[in-house]
């Protein structure tokens, strides 16, 4: 196996890591400050890239696309807070997954309804197709390139706005006791609503930004949310740079594992079998890793003490 | 459900009409897949059958329709509540193999009729075949042989081979293999529903390879073309028609153009049943048929063929009408095997845009009267 190709996996596994970080550091926030477990995450994850098809249907745009997806999202995502999950937060998890479990069906059913069962359409602009030349000869996607980069934009962006800004000091204030600054006269709902709204858009971003790349389709949120979740019990939850260090573990796993494992069976098995174990031990190792870091720090990489 | 109310009231207005009940009715159990990810297969089947019953517009036939989620427990379950409280006669409509693996054996072994309008796993067609099991649409491997056909004959002779790590992918590229007399540049399983494919592209750039032969059934084969298009690899692509229904290529657009496929009918086949069914099916449901749509009609009417010669309530006489098939099949020649399953031309499609419709043309006939490779283990 070439360098190049080792390099280019690399890549690929960059991208997928930073498009599951856009998933994660909603998830996270939401349970950290809110204590929530939204197992609706990936229907957010849907909706913006149903409302990001159907604007580029609409007008052509795919910037407008993106911004739709980001407004839409977040849209839903402050309906629901305010008419489903604010009811939750005082219930236990059992509850919070039944109810946000429920809000899954009525997403994909509704979904259903208003766009039919069939795949919808939508597609990179024109400006992002294609590849570009990267040092020591790397062919690569631009628009895998142009995620990865708006991706550690959106990292920085958020890290930024958590470390440095008052909205972010309240988050913070809210992850670690609610009562008190309640207490000290924050409008809590409204912060809550906000939390909810941002981790909304951000998933419907990265679905708006994947969907162009793979099939945009009821259900297809569901995956990811599973692997968001894997994201964020690696991170520690609540952490956003543990939501960041995971997404790019988890990415880099899944993506290097699915090129080295089957070739490191090869070494010692026939051709055909070791496709096939090697391929199924790939689909395996995220959860393997998820399992190797709970062994040794059972609340994540970066879960409180 | 709708479209069990709607039979009924048609098969009323009919019985109203003729004036004359008939003694013996057929009631028929549908299990699909209407809801989740893969609904769209489950409703062209649903809507290709449904057609031909009510263009049949008989009394004696019913039909009951439950979605299966595309879970084998749910489909288990709605297969005994149709057998034992139900009491239908004939079932049909299981879109995916691990499913139908899990509902036709016992439904069979019950004595019920089953029908298979897509799914055609290997082991029902060969050591599993049952007297009451007819495939109305092709064994599993079937359009991964034509490909592999094709293949030698468009003289590819380096491929990189593709498919999901599940039952009806490993039947896909030994279906190809069979058939396929090149080199293999690499042969590669991918998680089942996986979405996202750099990592086997960049092992397709760099391994050599001549052409690209994936099957990915489903939404797994609009995110590989999109991500292939975008690669800057552009060797040619090979794939059977799963990847390149009428349902899905909407959804891929431009990056589907030119593609190669193999099925057993499109919508161009010349003959008088499939232009009418073309045309009706537009009529009905206000967009093109795909092949799922296509399997639904013809079993639709494989099943009134038998109506019209025996009582169900006689096995052996109804099994040998089915097996007779003696009705119009919408892709042209059809009839059955030794195993139930059937002999008919395997074509090459390609992908073409007709105004701004994506759709196929067929452009060469890969096989032609093509059997399956299991029918010499079956024991019947």
């Amino acid at each position: 196996m070439s360098i190049i190709l080792l390099i280019e996996q690399a890549l690929n596994g960059l991208q997928f890591g930073v498009m599951l970080f856009l998933m994660a550091a909603g998830l996270t926030l939401i349970f950290g400050v809110m204590g929530l477990i939204n197992l609706a995450h990936g229907s957010l994850y849907m909706v913006g890239a149903f409302a990001a098809a159907a604007t580029a249907a609409a007008t052509g745009s795919f910037l407008l696309a993106l911004v739709a997806s980001l407004v839409f999202a977040a849209f839903a995502g402050v309906i629901v807070e305010t008419v489903v999950i604010r009811r939750l937060y005082d219930r236990d998890h059992l509850d919070q997954v039944l109810a946000t479990f429920a809000l899954v069906l009525m997403f994909s059913e509704g979904t259903r309804w208003a766009f039919g069962s069939f795949p919808l359409f939508l597609d990179k602009p024109e400006w992002l197709s294609g590849t570009v030349m990267l040092p020591f000869g790397i062919e690569y996607s631009l628009y895998r390139l142009t995620i990865i980069l708006v991706g550690l934009a959106v990292a920085a962006g958020l890290f930024w706005m958590i470390a440095r800004t008052r909205i972010g000091i309240r988050i913070r204030a809210g992850e670690n006791d609610r009562e008190m600054i309640a207490a000290l006269g924050v409008n809590i709902s409204m912060l809550y609503t906000l939390v909810f709204a941002l981790g909304a858009a951000l998933a419907g971003f990265a679905g708006a930004l994947i969907g162009a790349i793979q099939s945009v389709q009821v259900g297809m949120g569901e995956p990811v949310l599973i692997l968001a979740f894997v994201v964020i019990v690696i991170g520690g939850i609540g952490s956003i740079k543990g939501a960041f260090v995971g997404a790019i573990l988890v990415g880099m796993t899944d993506t290097l594992g699915r090129q080295l494992l089957p070739m490191f069976f090869g070494l010692f098995m026939e051709p055909a079998a070791a496709t096939s174990t090697g391929a199924s031990l790939a689909s395996m190792a995220i959860y393997l890793l998820m399992a190797g870091v709970l062994l040794f720090r059972p609340k994540g990489l970066f879960g409180g003490a | 459900m709708k479209f069990k109310s709607l039979v009924m009231a048609a098969s009323m207005a009919a019985m109203a009409a003729a004036g004359a009940v008939q003694a013996e009715g057929v009631k028929v159990g549908m299990i699909t897949t209407l809801s989740g990810g893969g609904a769209g297969l489950g409703i062209d089947v649903r809507d290709g059958f449904m057609l031909a019953v009510n263009q049949a517009g008989r009394s004696d036939l019913e039909v009951v329709i439950e979605d299966d989620q595309r879970k084998p427990d749910i489909a288990v379950q709605l297969a005994d509540k149709m057998i034992q409280s139900e009491k239908v006669d004939v079932m049909t409509g299981i879109i995916w193999s691990n499913l139908a693996m899990a509902v036709v054996p016992a439904a069979t072994a019950q004595g019920k009729i089953y029908l298979s309008p897509n799914a055609g796993p290997s082991p029902l067609a060969g050591k599993g075949c049952h007297q009451n099991y007819f495939n109305v649409a092709w064994q599993n491997d079937n359009l991964h042989e034509a490909a592999g056909a094709y293949a030698n004959g468009d003289g590819l002779k380096n491929s990189f081979i593709l498919a999901p790590n599940y039952p009806a992918g490993k039947d896909a590229l030994t279906g190809y293999k069979r058939f396929y007399e090149g080199d293999l540049a690499g042969e590669v399983y991918t998680k089942l529903g996986q979405t996202d494919y750099a990592a086997e592209i960049a092992q397709i750039r760099a391994s050599g390879a001549d052409s690209v032969y994936f099957f990915l059934p489903g939404g797994m084969g609009i995110s590989f073309l999109k991500q292939y298009a975008d690669s800057g690899v552009d060797l040619p692509v090979v794939g059977p028609a799963f990847s390149f229904d009428q349902g899905i290529l909407q959804a891929v657009g431009d990056a589907a153009l030119g593609v190669k496929n193999t099925s057993q009918w499109n919508k161009d086949i010349d003959n008088a049943a499939n232009a009418a069914f073309v045309a009706s099916f537009q009529e009905a449901y206000g967009r093109l048929p795909s092949l799922y749509a296509s399997q639904g009609f013809d079993t639709a009417n494989l099943l009134i063929s038998a109506m019209d010669k025996a009582d169900i309530k006689d096995g052996d006489a109804f099994r040998a009408a089915l097996k007779a098939a003696e009705f119009d099949s919408v892709r042209g020649d059809f009839k059955f095997g030794a195993n139930n399953h059937p002999i008919q031309n395997i074509y090459v499609r390609e992908v073409i845009k007709e105004g701004d419709v994506y759709t196929n043309k067929i452009i060469a006939t890969g096989l032609t009267d093509h059997a399956d490779a299991y029918a010499a283990d079956c024991k019947m």
